[in-house]
């Protein structure tokens, strides 16, 4: 078997390479127009001609190989390191041919590494819009490489590519600059004390702060401290390498590069007139948002019903046809109504995760950083923060790993920290089911009323991330001064296929997820509410029929409702419930609450396993939920304590997987047990706050 | 006078003229924030900050604090 042709994809944010990805591979991929939203390492085989096949690694979007993120210092740490298994045998860099000049920094980089180097230019289709045209031709001999004009939207272009690739070894490697230029007497005597080394790859390890390079770096220390100088010295140095490198891209392109500007539309200026402008800006932003929300609740309300009914269904007939020994009220009344708790909200997470791509793709996401800095930095966060507090909309896991370019650590860890109070799609099982129960479906002034009430909670978890981002600013010290660079990609319309593959991947993996989490707890919560301890459980039917108001046709309700209440389950719920009773709620929503803490989709699918326990009636969770009452007969879901639950469950941390992420991304467990602690105090106090307020 | 690209106003164009490095994110200057390159405002967000600019072709926002540190001059001094 021959070896497979390692290629890393490489290139600036913004300029389509995940969708050149896309074309190569076939495999699901996200593109998205912020920049930094490609954060994981994605691979993926792409077939060559003549038989033979490429391993494509998709690197991170980066602007240089002089790291400022994380993200960046990925693509450097692999490039330096030619022990790494993905080690490329060839570079393809992606550029966009409207910034070719500045995409041109990255790829002679790149080929200084003397690494083979494809130049991709990407988005052709624009070229004759904007009025430009290149000799490819004389480029290739410029640049000693190999040149492909690509249009990722039209397909074009990508054959080319793949030739380039399988005739990797006929390429030059020769370097773009001669590093000498840059300061001669530094790097002679570089080379004179580090003999048969590359002095770009050297002067890299240098400047950089690159992980696996720490040990080499340690040696060049000891070895010859006169090359470290000092910081602002080296920083001297790398601006007189970038505008050396710009000299040599500025004669190629003279030389093979006409843009006749005459030609040009100025479209982006139009659109950015309106949408960055200081009132129309915001006015555009507030609409957006509110649309999408009211979209969010009328469009889904049919498939969610129609998902609701199907599993009361399911489970019925799981009662009377799946055999008895295969523990058919585990699957009946644990598992089905469990799952039945997760599958009816993928119409709306699909959704969601719709429009939020969308908002990416047109780049409209980098305008509303544009309009929204100075506000933010007032609550000590960044323009950036707009992009994973409204992401954590979707789910906090990715927003908190959006949060990798945001380049000062303070602004970056409160975003961490207050993103996860963002109301995300797990917490809508719970809204959408509370407020259906307790808002009244009217309209008001053309709005829906619970659409509306439920922007208000949305609008309330931004609140309160503001407002303890506002507290932590105070707090935090302020460790360096901030830097604060976002580019502006072009407008484009989404590309149809990139929007479907991120819907679809980000909805089955929240489902899968999601689903296996909620399984377990669905099973586990059957198990502890279907048993108890000692005689009072076992001899339940004895004790109900003991009782004075017990009739026969009450007889099977009564003996699950005292089952129930004494199994393990109840024992916890009824345990705690002192301390949830100032809130409004009884110990079955306190055995919910508990589960939640692993999850908080988990809620409703516990409430569906609690209430069908012994149930045989069919009904569908809210119609069940309408009719729980006290024992007093008054209903257990009020306004009061309908609203209080939804407080609860806005500001309080129930994610473990969250809780996961903040521990690898800040490489602390001291600040997710901080979220954990001050989030959930903060929950309980509102909740009871709340329901006080409205119980009078 | 020292006239910073703080001063410009949106539609005005001028041309780099020196900066300290230092007190400048590395980004900015490989975005082509270099001496003698032409740098247009295009859009203020609210309070003037953050500023929208064409950086000899690149489009990019910076905060108003960076800004002052880059010195500008008018076109044909």
């Amino acid at each position: 078997m021959s070896k497979n042709i390692n290629v890393a994809l490489i290139g600036n944010p913004n300029t389509g390479k995940s969708s050149v990805f896309n074309h190569l591979t076939g495999l699901n991929q996200k593109t998205g127009n912020y920049p930094g939203i490609t954060v994981e390492k994605r691979q993926g085989i792409c077939r060559l001609p003549r038989g033979v096949k490429a391993r494509i690694l998709d690197l991170p979007g980066t602007y240089s190989l002089n790291a400022s993120s994380l993200d960046e210092n990925v693509v450097v740490e692999l490039l330096l390191n030619k022990k790494d298994k993905d080690f490329p045998d060839v570079a393809v860099v992606v550029s966009d041919v409207e910034n070719l000049k500045r995409n041109l920094l990255l790829f002679t980089q790149i080929k200084d590494l003397n690494i083979p180097t494809i130049l991709v230019i990407n988005m052709s289709d624009r070229m004759r819009r904007k009025g430009i045209s290149i000799d490819t031709r004389k480029m290739e001999q410029l640049f000693h490489t190999k040149v492909a004009l690509v249009s990722a939207r039209k397909n074009e272009g990508i054959d080319v590519v793949k030739e380039h690739i399988a005739a990797y070894k006929t390429l030059s490697t020769q370097s773009c600059l001669n590093i000498n230029q840059i300061d001669q007497d530094y790097f002679e005597s570089l080379a004179r004390t580090f003999s048969n080394q590359s002095l770009y790859k050297l002067w890299l390890v240098i400047t950089q702060d690159v992980n696996f390079a720490k040990v080499e770096r340690k040696k060049m220390e000891a070895e010859n401290a006169d090359h470290m100088r000092t910081p602002s010295f080296l920083k001297r140095l790398q601006q007189k390498e970038t505008i050396k490198r710009y000299q040599f891209i500025n004669s190629v392109l003279k030389e093979c590069y006409v843009k006749d500007s005459s030609k040009a539309t100025d479209l982006r200026g139009k659109l950015d007139r309106v949408l960055t402008h200081k009132v129309w800006g915001f006015v555009i932003f507030f609409v957006v948002l509110l649309s999408i929300f009211q979209a969010l609740y009328d469009w889904s309300s049919v498939p969610m019903d129609f998902i609701d009914a199907s599993f009361v269904q399911l489970s019925d007939w799981a009662k009377t046809s799946i055999p008895s020994w295969m523990a058919t009220n585990l699957i009946a009344e644990g598992i089905i109504p469990g799952l039945g708790g997760i599958v009816i909200f993928v119409p709306q997470i699909a959704m969601l995760f719709l429009f939020i791509s969308i908002l990416e793709e047109t780049g409209y996401m980098s305008r509303v950083v544009f309009i929204m800095d100075r506000v933010m930095r007032r609550f000590g966060l960044s323009g950036k923060s707009v992009i994973p507090l409204i992401s954590g909309t979707a789910c906090a896991i990715p927003a908190i790993m959006a949060t990798r370019n945001i380049e000062n650590w303070k602004e970056r860890l409160v975003t961490i920290l207050v993103t996860p109070f963002t109301t995300c799609s797990a917490r809508l099982p719970v809204y959408l089911i509370l407020i259906s129960l307790i808002i009244p479906d009217e309209r008001i002034l053309g709005a829906n009323l619970q659409g509306l009430v439920l922007m208000i909670f949305y609008l309330l978890g931004f609140g309160m991330a503001l407002l303890a981002a506002f507290v932590l600013h105070k707090i935090l010290p302020q460790n360096q001064t901030s830097y604060f660079v976002v580019e502006m990609p072009n407008y484009r319309i989404p590309l149809l296929k990139n929007v479907i593959l991120t819907i679809v991947e980000k909805t089955k993996s929240f489902v899968l997820e999601a689903g296996k989490v909620i399984l377990a707890i669905s099973i586990l919560l059957w198990v502890l509410a279907s048993n108890g301890p000692g005689e009072t459980f076992k001899n339940a039917p004895q004790e109900v029929a003991k009782s004075v108001s017990v009739t026969d046709a009450t007889f099977d309700q009564q003996l699950s409702a005292y089952k129930l209440e004494h199994s393990y389950l109840g024992i916890v719920g009824k345990g705690i419930e002192p301390a949830i009773r100032p809130l409004g709620y009884d110990w079955k929503i306190g055995i919910a609450i508990v589960s939640s803490f692993a999850a908080r989709e988990v809620f409703v699918g516990t409430l569906a396993t609690i209430y069908n326990v012994g149930e045989d009636k069919e009904e569908t969770i809210k119609e069940r939920m309408a009719a729980e009452t006290y024992a007093d007969g008054s209903p257990v879901f009020t306004l009061a304590s309908g609203l209080s639950l939804m407080v609860f469950y806005a500001f309080a941390m129930q994610c473990m997987s969250t809780l996961a992420i903040v521990r690898k991304e800040t490489n602390s467990w001291r600040w997710p047990a901080i979220q954990l602690f001050t989030m959930t105090l903060i929950a309980y106090v509102c909740a009871l706050v709340t329901f006080q307020y409205f119980s009078f | 006078m020292n006239l910073t690209l703080a001063d410009l106003k949106v539609g005005e164009t001028a041309i780099i003229d020196s900066f300290d490095v230092e007190q400048l994110p590395m980004k900015l200057v490989e975005m082509g924030c270099l001496p003698g390159n032409e740098v247009g405002l295009l859009q203020l967000a609210p309070n003037k900050d953050p500023l929208y600019l064409n950086i000899s072709g690149s489009h990019l926002a910076i905060r108003r604090e960076t800004a002052t540190r880059i010195f500008i001059r008018k076109k044909g001094e």
